[in-house]
């Protein structure tokens, strides 16, 4: 009885702030609009083989006879120079983009967040190495390091993920570290230390989760960012192969034919820049919300 | 920091899957051929001695030699880089001319339709990918309505009949302090599309910037008593407030004039401008590592200049002043 008692007076303010939360993330209609959005695309990533009308045009069937036909009600946005229906494609390429965005945001964040935190909380030597060796990282323009490590291993999708990784995880790593530094000082860390926690608990159970906010926005903001990275880099031909059905790559190749048939380049670009705009939206909305200076009710 | 830029180029160069003295002994060389191309190139010392060699070459200037055309990396960057900087120095002006006036308004009448605009157009330029813009501009002012040359800096006919000024390389500069007119409107002409391309997202990152480092300020106590004093709102923002308010801006430039850089790499290529990101692009086709190296470090170390000049400006800042 006691037990649920307690339970129930820690979690309820927490669920009335996440209330309030919602409430204003639902306040401002575009941050709605663009969530709303998210999660459409990603019901889209998870059924699109099954929604899209030509499944296997997704991959190798290619019908030369209808090459480059414009949109139509067999083919909405028209197809490709292989016949290949762009509809099915751009809808496959929703999965390809958002696979790969949010596991190289989520592997970026997992090594930046413990370099930081590790950097961040214990101070000395070990703070110096690995903060030095972030700023190295940031001394390039990201999507450049991305571009230049992406061509020396090679084009392939996993390829410009891991380049994408290496330019980003420093980002995540001086965010943590400056969150951490200012939470090591905190009455209820020193507490901690004082009763003899371990530093590795200390690390994992007080630091990160107190810096969860500022890491969430910065995902969300990268999200939009990691997207059009792959884009380019798919562009550049340094990203995913055909036949992958990638956005960035599907641009390219339409770059020989948008002339005559501008349907070819005009979808898979509007599809970056829509899945890229929603992002960014809430991440910004994130921002104004959490951020207790412009948060208001 | 220059020399972390130098290692990290370094051992990414050593790591590479491909051998590099094939690449430069040519596609039919024999073995022997190879192994000397090895010993000429400095590969057979060990990686320490190599190093060192890399970094005394670097500090004098010398990026290496073209696996491609065998030819010095940092005289073909001096061709092609004053095309890119023309570039990102118009795009980055413009950011300035159109995100601050906009940033301005958008914090002046918070939360009206003009700030709902702004914000919208600014959060949208940001997530526009510059490749597919670039395409879309080609198609509707090249393709349909015929304003503007789909690429080249200057026409064909133009650079056969006069000799282009050659000062500093950046063309439409060039013609206009020579005070050729002709040229000056023939390379304008061509560099309007790229520069609006490329102009996109520092639009929206200083429009984005100005309006919360002024809404910040705007609820500064020094803001109220300004106010009181009965100062008209025109001197309020567009002086007092607004000055504050660079510091934040200029950070925010020379982030996105890093991002305007490398952005180059993906719209030169569509508008044929021949810069470094065309070089770029032809050198990973080829995978000729130094001059994709070359082009890594010229801009790497130019955005590390970048930050400097943004930080000794911030600087002046007395607030700032230690």
């Amino acid at each position: 009885m006691i037990n649920s008692l307690m339970l129930k007076k820690v979690i309820e303010p927490k669920i009335r702030e996440l209330r309030v939360s919602m409430f204003l993330l639902n306040k401002n209609m575009l941050t709605k609009a663009a969530y709303i959005a998210i999660i459409i695309l990603i019901v889209i990533a998870i059924f699109s083989p099954l929604i899209a009308p030509y499944p296997g045009d997704i991959y190798i069937d290619n019908h030369p006879k209808n090459s480059l036909l414009s949109p139509s009600v067999e083919h909405f946005f028209g197809t490709d120079e292989l016949g290949r229906d762009i509809f099915s494609r751009v809808l496959y390429g929703t999965r390809i983009s958002l696979i790969a965005s949010l596991s190289t945001v989520l592997i970026a964040l997992l090594i930046g967040v413990t370099l930081g935190a590790i950097a961040g909380s214990m101070g000395g030597w070990i703070d110096e190495v690995i903060m030095r060796i972030t700023d190295i990282f940031l001394s390039f323009p990201p999507l450049l390091l991305a571009i230049t490590i992406a061509s020396l291993l090679g084009p392939s999708l996993n390829n410009a993920k891991a380049a994408l990784i290496i330019a980003w995880w420093p980002w995540y790593a001086r965010l943590l570290r400056s969150q951490a530094i200012s939470i090591k000082e905190r009455q209820f860390v020193k507490a901690a230390e004082a009763i003899g926690t371990s530093q590795l608990k200390i690390i994992s159970r007080h630091i990160i989760p107190n810096c969860i906010s500022p890491i969430i926005i910065q995902a969300s903001m990268d999200m939009g960012a990691v997207i059009i990275s792959l884009a380019g880099l798919g562009f550049l031909g340094l990203g995913a192969q055909p036949p992958i059905a990638e956005w960035g790559l599907m641009v390219a190749t339409s770059r020989n034919y948008f002339m005559n048939a501008p349907w070819y380049s005009l979808f898979p670009g509007f599809a970056i820049f829509l899945t890229v705009l929603s992002f960014n939206l809430v991440g910004d909305g994130l921002r104004e919300i959490l951020d207790p200076k412009t948060r208001k009710i | 920091m220059l020399f972390g830029i130098i290692l990290i180029t370094f051992i990414t160069s050593r790591v590479i899957p491909s051998d590099p003295a094939a690449k430069w002994a040519g596609p039919r060389a024999t073995p022997e051929q190879i192994e000397l191309a090895r010993s000429e190139l400095g590969f057979d010392d060990p990686y320490p001695v190599q190093f060192v060699n890399y970094v005394v070459r670097i500090v004098h200037g010398d990026l290496g030699k073209s696996l491609r055309t065998h030819s010095s990396v940092a005289d073909e960057l001096k061709i092609f880089v004053p095309a890119t900087v023309e570039l990102v120095l118009l795009a980055t002006v413009i950011a300035f001319i159109i995100g601050i006036p906009l940033g301005l308004y958008s914090a002046r009448y918070k939360n009206s339709l003009i700030d709902h605009f702004s914000r919208f157009f600014a959060i949208g330029a940001v997530s526009l990918p510059g490749f597919w813009v670039a395409l879309g501009l080609q198609l509707i002012f090249y393709c349909h309505l015929g304003w503007f040359p789909v690429g080249g800096r200057v026409s064909v006919i133009t650079s056969l009949m006069y000799e282009l000024p050659n000062i500093t390389g950046m063309l439409v500069f060039d013609s206009f302090i020579t005070g050729n007119w002709y040229i000056f409107k023939d390379a304008a002409w061509h560099i309007v599309l790229p520069v609006v391309v490329l102009s996109l997202y520092p639009i929206g990152l200083v429009t984005r910037m100005t309006r919360s480092a002024l809404l910040e300020i705007l609820n500064e106590d020094y803001i109220t008593a300004a106010r009181s004093y009965g100062l008209s709102e025109r001197l309020i923002l567009g002086v007092y407030a607004l000055r504050n308010s660079l510091g934040p801006t200029i950070t925010a430039i020379t982030l996105s004039t890093g991002y305007t850089l490398v952005s180059t790499f993906l719209v030169e290529s569509i508008f044929g401008w021949p810069g470094m990101g065309n070089y770029l692009a032809t050198a990973i086709i080829a995978l000729d590592y130094p001059a994709i190296m070359g082009v890594t470090i010229f801009s790497a170390v130019s955005y590390l200049f970048l930050n400097l000049i943004a930080d000794i400006i911030v600087s002046l800042d007395p607030r700032v002043r230690l």
